[in-house]
């Protein structure tokens, strides 16, 4: 079997790389079929961070630093990107689909005249047989694509495709490339943190949700206090946002965002089918609801018929206890 | 100014997906302007509004789509085109796609393109980005606010939950966000006026493409459903049981905490 060369754009956070570039690593081996993978990282201080890729399976990384990469943007990462697929002529690039890669890597597979499989939540196959299962309508169905020819280029979606162990006994060369970043069309001014305790919605591994039965804006407290609990991230119905309980940017749904937990935890949601569009491939579903009639019922692994303001507290304590033994 | 919203006519969101031999099955199904898209529709016509101009809808797809096409003349856009591709091709993906639009577009000196950030059927949210790349334009995608002054553009957009201010220039395409506006029921005189709206219909040919230039890269196999779900456990008892027995399910059966 032929095998390929996978470039892998990994991505930091404030300081840290985000689980998707590992989980990136993995698909980017599937898709090798026994060839090299190369991870790539850009910012302005991203040279320490290219070693943990290694651990997770590249076999070397490629970094770029320079002040204009600090905030992302699809001309200064473009560039970057741009300068070190020259340099290396892969024949496969894997992305995270995350804000940035869905931003970046249209841009990248226009200039590069190819294809691009994004949200990718599975892989059959490996090599040049390679087929990829991405979620359609919203995850009322899947289907399998596969490239026609040339290069292959794929994203994948955060949570879906397991990391490979971390082996700190790998090495591998970890060199940067000097790319000279030029003529930013966007600036970014501002940028406002909203969302909470820095577990991002859609790589969350535990999403406590609220629908219109948390009632107020402060009915959401106890969810956040299971959330931090957990680890977790708080989720809400487009029901709760509608009614100003809280920010849009926690809406999770057909419009808004698509979450596959290990654990989801919907409180007080009915379960239009809008809302589980965005949810119900999670891994373990709970509803808690008082109407025993509620959709949400029909996908949960666990219900419990109650009072989420009853429940939720009960809960908090259960697994307190379980957390101290 | 010259203003462009691209539109993709999408399954209404209540619907229910059937799929038959690995396809989806669309017959009777109700469609709708993906709801990205009416952000952007709307957005258009509020610029249009304040700084003048015209603002032209574009599709691809089979005359089905002019329904959608009307729809958005109905809001309140100027001009519709529909790029027929029934005949041509039978097999689209977001390369094709962005393609043709670039294609169309690439004469037009388009001062401000918008799209939705990403339509609720393929989901892959790419051709707003290809589109500007092609045309060699600035893009920003997944915006809530945009305000315009001159050729100057301040915009804000969600980040995965956090907001990013963007200060950068027309020409541009921009893809919508939720948030980003209400858009707006067609009126009734709306619907009446949209009848008379010009709406251009054209073919590749009319575009100069040739078939083999706009190849998809990407092949669909197959399309199925998720597998149904077995029915979950409503647990019984007192609420402090039921709480009790749901953490021990979670900690040992589902062994998730």
């Amino acid at each position: 079997m032929y095998t390929k060369k996978v470039l892998v754009l990994g991505e930091a956070r404030e300081g840290a790389l985000r689980n998707v570039s590992f989980e990136a690593i993995a698909a980017a081996k599937t898709v090798s079929g026994g060839g090299e993978v190369v991870g790539v990282l850009f910012g302005d201080a991203v040279q320490s961070l290219g070693s943990e890729m290694i651990t997770y399976g590249a076999d070397r990384v490629l970094t770029v630093e320079h002040p204009h990469l600090k905030h992302y943007t699809s001309d200064g990462f473009g560039q970057a990107f741009m300068a070190v697929y020259e340099q290396e002529k892969p024949d496969a690039i894997v992305f995270g689909h995350t804000s940035q890669g869905k931003d970046l890597s249209p841009k990248i597979a226009s200039k590069l005249a190819s294809g691009l499989i994004s949200d990718v939540t599975a892989i059959e196959g490996e090599g040049d047989d390679a087929i990829f299962i991405r979620p359609i309508y919203s995850g009322k169905a899947f289907e399998k694509v596969k490239n026609k020819e040339g290069l292959l280029f794929i994203s994948i979606r955060p949570n879906n495709i397991a990391p490979l162990a971390k082996d700190e006994s790998r090495s591998g060369d970890v060199s940067s490339v000097s790319v000279d970043i030029t003529n930013l069309r966007s600036v970014i001014s501002e940028v406002v943190r909203k969302s909470t305790e820095g577990v991002d919605l859609s790589e969350a591994k535990v999403v406590v949700a609220g629908g219109r039965g948390v009632k107020s804006a402060e009915g959401f407290a106890p969810l956040e206090e299971l959330a931090k609990l957990l680890g977790g991230a708080v989720g809400a119905s487009r029901g709760a946002c509608d009614a100003d309980y809280c920010d849009y940017s926690l809406q999770i749904g057909q419009t808004g965002k698509v979450v596959t937990p290990d654990l989801y935890i919907a409180a007080g949601i009915s379960g239009a089918i809008q809302h589980m569009a965005g949810m119900s491939n999670s891994k373990v579903i709970v509803a808690i609801n008082k109407d025993p009639e509620a959709n949400i019922f029909k996908v949960a692994d666990y219900g419990i018929v109650g009072d989420l303001f009853e429940v939720i507290p009960m809960m908090i304590e259960e697994i307190k206890k379980i957390k101290t033994n | 100014m010259n203003i462009y919203a691209l539109v993709k006519r999408t399954f209404d969101t209540e619907e229910k997906i059937a799929v038959s031999n690995g396809k989806i099955v669309d017959d009777g199904a109700e469609f709708i302007i993906n709801p990205y898209d009416e952000y952007a529709i709307e957005e258009a016509i509020q610029v249009r509004d304040a700084n003048g101009g015209e603002v032209t809808v574009i599709t691809i797809g089979d005359e089905e789509a002019e329904k959608q096409l009307r729809t958005a003349l109905a809001m309140g856009a100027d001009k519709a085109v529909l790029i027929n591709t029934e005949d041509d091709l039978d097999e689209m993906d977001e390369f094709t796609v962005a393609k043709i639009i670039a294609e169309y577009l690439k004469d037009k000196d388009a001062d401000l393109i918008l799209a939705g950030n990403v339509a609720i059927d393929g989901g892959s949210g790419q051709v707003g980005p290809r589109v500007a790349e092609l045309l060699g334009i600035n893009y920003v995608t997944t915006i809530t606010n945009l305000e315009i002054d001159g050729t100057s553009v301040k915009i804000v957009r969600d980040v995965e939950g956090d907001s990013e201010t963007i200060e950068t220039s027309l020409p541009l395409l921009v893809t919508a966000q939720q948030g980003l506006n209400e858009p707006r029921y067609p009126s009734l005189p709306g619907i009446m006026k949209a009848k008379k709206k010009p709406l251009e219909e054209l073919e590749l040919d009319d575009l100069d493409i040739d078939e083999d230039d706009v190849e998809a890269k990407t092949e669909t196999i197959e399309i199925y459903l998720p597998p149904q779900k077995a029915a979950g456990r409503v647990l019984e008892g007192d609420i402090a049981d039921q709480v009790k027995e749901l953490v021990e399910l979670l900690n040992k059966e589902a062994k998730v905490l």
